[in-house]
């Protein structure tokens, strides 16, 4: 076998690096657009399959601009928060902070038949990694119309069920404020949930961990906007 | 001209084949088992991930057998593990940007792609003593067999523990639920990609005694 001398193992590596290095960050740089764009578009998506509209990848944005008509950032307080754009809020920061020092998004929808959704972002953990969606309600804040979520790292057929439709078509007419106008949120019940129940959907068999998670999720982040709600609804009557 | 091969003589094609049957990666050389339990509980993921060890292994080995003569013995692992990493990276950036979808549902395991011992394996053993062209061929017959073995076992996976094939709901289709049918769980869960796995390698060798082992 040919010998190297230590020299030449130092050049080549160096060499090999530079190129290694060159490649990837071009890599990166040129499909980073790509990429962001495609982030963009999955979120229009999962906050239009929260209010219960088919779409695909073509024509999100066409549909998010016609379906989404407002949207605003408040706090906790429900003081509105004119600087901040709602679309760019990673609910995932806010949920670090403070309750006081969230800042909140809100996306008003306008349907075909006149109706308006409020839609909020929800993140949590789930097992592996992080889950999020987006939870749509009527103009009563306590009714929830449609909910979408997401997940990075659950498994497959266990905690990944829960952006499957069977799931996310469970959360439909339930409702978050009980008759007495508490927040309740919504419960996961394991072994099946009891149909007459308002608050409670199927949890998934296999994926009690994911399924804990994002129960808590919907508490803490539906919590959140819990001043916000009442107040519409008092605003309502 | 004599010590020319052919592109496609009968050598060349054993590469590409025996990885199929005889040499396969999984099932013979029992290599990649860890990837083939956890990405082949549905068709889709199997289908890409084959498609994504399939371009790593066939590039890097092209890229490795090209510099086999440049590379220093001592640091060959180092680059060999270099340039699968690069590959991966890569693919993993392009299915980002073109097939966001597919790449959601893989996700970590795509970076895994690194582990995969196949990979390794080949690299080291093929790559650093053969010309480009055969170390192509081999590395499209060894994803091959890979992918083949995970595509196997997602079918098996996916129809019994879920009833469905690309997510289509073909059990329900076809009405075998009235008949009393119910989805396998234990299918979903890794212990029974690995049962499977066992099966193939049972079906395979009782049909070619040369892969019996003398005990």
């Amino acid at each position: 076998m040919k010998s190297f001398s230590n020299t030449y193992i130092f050049v080549f590596s160096a060499i090999m690096v530079v190129i290694v290095a060159a490649l990837l960050s071009t890599a990166a740089m040129v499909l980073h657009p790509l990429q962001e764009k495609n982030i963009e578009i999955q979120k229009k998506r999962n906050m239009l399959s929260s209010i219960r509209i088919e779409n695909n990848a073509k024509n999100a944005e066409e549909l998010y601009d016609k379906y989404i008509s407002d949207s605003f950032v408040i706090n906790a307080e429900t003081e509105e928060q004119e600087t901040l754009n709602a679309f760019e809020i990673e609910m995932g920061l806010q949920m670090r902070k403070t309750l006081e020092q969230r800042s909140l998004p809100v996306f008003i929808s306008s349907l075909d038949d006149g109706t308006k959704k409020y839609i909020v972002p929800v993140f949590g953990k789930g097992l592996w990694g992080p889950i999020y969606g987006f939870v749509s309600l009527n103009d009563d804040f306590t009714t929830i119309y449609g909910a979408n979520f997401n997940h990075d790292d659950e498994t497959p057929g266990l905690g990944a069920e829960i952006n499957t439709e069977w799931f996310e078509a469970q959360f439909a007419n339930k409702k978050i404020f009980n008759k007495k106008k508490e927040f309740i949120s919504i419960d996961l019940v394991k072994g099946g949930a009891d149909p007459e129940s308002l608050n409670e959907v199927d949890a998934i068999s296999g994926g009690t961990l994911t399924s804990n998670g994002l129960e808590k999720m919907l508490y803490d982040c539906l919590g959140s906007y819990q001043t916000y709600f009442t107040n519409q609804m008092k605003n309502n009557k | 001209m004599s010590d020319r091969e052919l592109l496609f003589s009968s050598k060349n094609l054993k590469l590409l084949t025996n990885p199929l049957n005889v040499d396969n990666p999984i099932t013979v050389q029992v290599l990649g088992i860890c990837s083939a339990l956890a990405i082949t509980v549905k068709l889709e993921p199997a289908v890409v991930m084959a498609i994504s060890v399939m371009v790593v292994l066939a590039v890097s080995n092209v890229v490795i057998s090209a510099l086999r003569k440049m590379i220093p013995p001592r640091i060959r692992i180092i680059v060999q593990l270099t340039v699968i990493a690069t590959m991966v990276i890569l693919v993993d950036q392009i299915l980002k940007a073109f097939a966001y979808d597919v790449s959601k549902q893989l996700s970590v395991f795509v970076g895994l792609i690194i582990t995969n011992c196949i990979i390794m394996g080949r690299l080291e053993a093929f790559a650093m003593s053969n010309k480009p062209w055969s170390a192509f061929l081999d590395g499209i017959g060894n994803s091959a067999g890979y992918g083949l073995i995970l595509i196997i076992v997602g079918f098996f996976r996916e129809l019994l523990g879920s009833g469905e094939l690309f997510g289509y709901p073909v059990f329900e289709k076809i009405g075998i639920y009235n008949i009393g049918y119910e989805n396998n769980g234990f299918m979903i869960l890794p212990p029974m990609a690995l049962i499977i796995i066992g099966i193939i390698i049972w079906v395979q060798r009782s049909r070619n005694k040369e892969l019996i082992e003398e005990s």
